[in-house]
């Protein structure tokens, strides 16, 4: 079944804090191989103009979808996730996520398309830090494949 | 100290250094852990095939994570980055063995913008299959 377009520009209350820790970025940096000391050691990061590490740049994506949940579990848009591929994924940064962050997500609803039985949703997340300075935007286009027998 | 590259010394069509990214059953788990991303078809064989999957795949988000590395290398801080994203083509398919999956990674500039900032288009690709497609980058150089 179709979603209904009329969820099209809504949005969504913000987000609890998430308060970025500097090992859950060494964490996720170790997961992904990465061997930058940027994301491990303040004093490198500080030598780059950071104020503490930062975080590899898809990182906020675990803060920004599990945000996107209140949309994809919405049981009035009744979007069937065991059949959700990730499609596109795209940020835009006013600078880089670090340690010490206190982040909120503002998730909206920013296209719905039927493409060959299939339901496309873009949906736009917007984080902004404890002063309410914004710090990036994800764009997360889901896909739920068009039930077997459609 | 900023970025290493000099927005000067680089123009359409400088290649970035290309690198290879392995990954095995046991990347995918440390990763579901850090990234909070347990949904089984990154993990369980079973699972994945029952849904029509050939194998395990790697989490997209992980590919899309190694993929800025050509990036962030070359610049060195990995703050320059403004802009990022990419598009799902085909998924990294994961044997259960100790060699896995292989993720190759190639970029180039393709655009002076103004402001120090160029976009790079990277290549990722793994069994011979693009993996991502419309995969660009837009980095702030010195």
């Amino acid at each position: 079944m179709a979603l209904d377009q009329s969820f099209v520009g809504r949005t969504y209350p913000p987000t609890t804090p998430y308060e970025v820790g500097r090992e859950k970025i060494r964490e996720f940096a170790e997961a992904v191989g990465e061997t930058n000391p940027v994301y491990t050691d303040p004093e490198a990061a500080k030598a780059f103009g950071h104020s503490d590490v930062i975080a590899p740049p898809t990182f906020v994506f675990a803060i920004t979808f599990p945000a996107a949940g209140q949309i994809v579990e919405d049981p009035q848009l009744g979007l069937d996730y065991s059949r959700v591929v990730h499609g596109d994924q795209k940020f835009a940064y006013s600078r880089p996520v670090r340690a010490g962050d206190r982040l909120t997500v503002t998730s909206s609803i920013e296209g719905i398309k039927s493409l060959a039985g299939n339901d496309i949703l873009d949906i736009r997340g917007e984080v902004h830090d404890e002063a309410g300075e914004h710090v990036v935007t994800a764009w997360t286009k889901l896909v739920a494949r068009a039930a077997e027998g459609a | 100290m900023t970025a290493k590259i000099a927005y000067d010394d680089v123009e359409v069509g400088t290649e970035l250094p290309a690198q290879t990214f392995p990954v095995t059953r046991a990347t995918l788990v440390r990763y579901a852990g850090a990234s909070g991303d347990f949904n089984p078809i990154h993990w369980n064989e079973k699972f994945a095939k029952e849904v029509g999957l050939p194998d395990v795949i790697a989490h997209g988000m992980f590919t899309m994570a190694e993929a800025i590395r050509v990036v962030t290398d070359w610049t060195g801080d990995p703050g320059a980055v403004m802009e990022y994203g990419v598009r799902f083509t085909k998924p990294v398919v994961v044997p259960n063995d100790d060699k896995g999956a292989l993720i190759e990674v190639s970029g180039k500039v393709a655009a002076k913008l103004g402001d120090n900032a160029v976009r790079v288009d990277l290549t990722a690709t793994s069994g011979g299959q693009k993996v991502l497609g419309m995969s660009r980058a837009v980095v702030r150089l010195a």
